[in-house]
């Protein structure tokens, strides 16, 4: 973990509640996907934890939903401000489960997480799938993203307005060797129900302090108790132990 | 040069900055941030008889200078702490520490302090009579001077160590609360845990905390921190510790100056991990500032406005 300022480059729309910002500054401490950055806003007490979708060389990109005034005061920021970020933060994805077809699997502001995953993944050599899920057609973001990548890219819409009606796993593909999923509790509920290889699933929960020291955001799992913050977001789909049955 | 020295129930400290408990872990993620043994010393995590997982998520929201918190306690049982968590911080933290203590019965307290009392790397027991998060234990113990005196006097029967009572502010007058606690033979008072608060989430209807309420901290309760410093450090004879709202060494000064011996900080923690560093790299300068050369010479120093 590291606290430093990061100075915004740009701040733009993606959907009408969805937005990309890009920032400047040391991602030294950022070092795989699906970790996460919590940022400190003016007049706010808690920091807002939002996840990373890239961090290369300094340059480091985070998409949010506008869902409350902390987000709506992030929405409103111009380039050149300077905010207070600790990053580096959760434990991220491990790759080296992915093997030879590996499916990533994003709802929502659940797919940026999986833009750097992808990114590393085709680097490596290895062909990636990916389904994104969203409510409906102007929601869908990132989609020419993750293709201009190299990934096999499927949509799914909730009210069949594009790509393939349904949820995430309804753009299921036959095969794939391992998954990688990030979104929100009822969609990782499903794809937990769903899929017939071992994964690894990213959550999200009410935070503190964002490294480990209030406890604020604990889950139990079969391996015992776990800081979603620390020793999480990201865990495997052997240990989770669901809060309401599946 | 600016002495920053205190003494806390006998035990001397290099400066009065203490973090305060549930918001410094057992020490070592802020260890790895920085040389802890900067700090006077820590209270760490409330640590119960029995291990706890605490209350259902969500357990935390953010509000206008502050944020509440309904962890309810989560701590791996006194057990472990003795044997894992103790000895982890044995290689990062080199002073006394203090031991933060709840329980659900006069009997648990007494019991989980009296295995703490028996380890080395104790100072303090600071026992938390006030914890607004769980039923049938922490604050209904604290909210009653009899009560709070019970586990007090049950908890000095079987330990040798300083004996800290966390008190609670949700009470009609906490000097009555203080001085139960000080005449059961407490060593010392520390005040004040969180204000019992509440948040609703308007899209859902919902309350924000799985639990309903929970406690309220942060820089908001700091006023009503340090008036309850003052009444309660006026109205006993033993030290004080104050607690609510800390995030500069000027809230330092000033609440030293309502009465306190020492400080604990606690929700800055969650916010700025570098703040009690920053606090106690402050604190030299800012006495400069106020013209205070011994820091343990402005305890309960505030001048009376003169009566017209």
């Amino acid at each position: 973990m590291k606290q430093c300022f990061f100075t915004i480059t740009e701040n733009r729309p993606l959907t009408e509640t969805v937005m990309e910002m890009k920032l400047a500054g040391d991602t030294s401490a950022i070092t795989v996907p699906g970790q996460f950055v919590n940022i400190r806003l003016e007049g706010r007490f808690l920091r807002r934890p939002i996840s990373v979708c890239c961090a290369e060389e300094g340059l480091l990109t985070l998409i949010y939903k506008i869902v409350g005034g902390g987000t709506r005061q992030m929405a409103e920021m111009h380039p050149g401000a300077r905010l207070d970020l600790l990053s580096g933060l959760g434990n991220g994805f491990d790759l080296s489960y992915a093997g030879d077809a590996p499916l990533l699997l994003g709802g929502g502001v659940g797919a940026p997480p999986m833009y750097w995953l992808a990114k590393e993944l085709t680097a490596q050599g290895v062909p990636v799938r990916a389904v994104l899920g969203f409510n409906t057609k102007s929601e869908v973001f990132y989609e020419e993203e993750l293709k201009k990548l190299g990934a096999e890219v499927t949509v799914t819409t909730v009210d069949g307005s594009y790509g393939v009606k349904g949820f995430v796993t309804d753009g299921l593909p036959e095969r794939y060797s391992y998954f990688f999923a990030c979104g929100p509790e009822p969609m990782l509920k499903a794809v937990w129900k769903h899929t017939n290889t071992s994964g690894q699933l990213s959550f999200e929960e009410r935070m503190g302090c964002g490294f480990g020291a209030c406890m604020g955001c604990s889950c139990k799992t079969i391996t015992g108790y776990k800081r979603i913050c620390k020793d999480g977001p990201v865990l495997r789909k052997e240990e989770i132990l669901w809060k309401t049955p599946v | 040069m600016e002495n920053t020295r205190v003494t806390l129930c006998g035990v001397e400290l290099d400066n009065p900055v203490i973090p305060a408990s549930g918001t410094f872990g057992y020490g070592y993620e802020f260890a790895e941030l920085y040389d802890i043994n900067c700090l006077g010393t820590f209270s760490f995590k409330g640590t119960t008889r029995e291990p706890r997982f605490g209350n259902p998520t969500p357990r935390i929201a953010d509000c206008t200078g502050g944020m509440i918190n309904a962890v309810g306690l989560q701590n791996p049982g006194v057990e472990q702490v003795i044997s894992e968590e103790l000895p982890k911080l044995k290689k990062v933290f080199h002073k006394p520490v203090m031991a933060n203590v709840s329980g659900f019965s006069v009997e648990d307290y007494a019991y989980t302090c009296e295995r703490l009392d028996q380890q080395e790397q104790v100072g303090w027991l600071e026992v938390n009579i006030s914890c607004p998060n769980v039923h049938g234990g922490g604050m209904s113990f604290g909210t009653d001077p009899a009560a709070a005196a019970s586990v007090i006097r049950a908890i000095k029967a079987v330990t040798k160590k300083p004996v800290i009572a966390k008190l609670s502010p949700n009470v009609t007058d906490i000097t009555a609360i203080a001085k139960a606690c000080e005449e059961a033979g407490a060593d010392g008072i520390s005040l004040i845990n969180t204000l019992l608060g509440m948040r609703i989430d308007l899209k859902t209807k919902r309350p924000v905390i799985a639990n309903t309420m929970g406690g309220f901290s942060g820089p908001a309760i700091f006023p009503v921190a340090l008036r309850m410093v003052y009444q309660t450090a006026r109205a006993v004879n033993i030290p004080v510790i104050g607690i609510g709202g800390v995030s500069t060494a000027e809230d330092v000064l000033e609440m030293m100056l309502a009465g306190a011996t020492a400080v604990e900080v606690g929700a800055a923690n969650l916010v700025d991990p570098f703040i009690c560093r920053d606090i106690v790299r402050d604190l030299p300068e800012a006495m400069r500032r106020y013209g205070i050369g011994n820091l343990c010479d402005i305890i309960g120093g505030v001048t009376q406005w003169e009566k017209t």
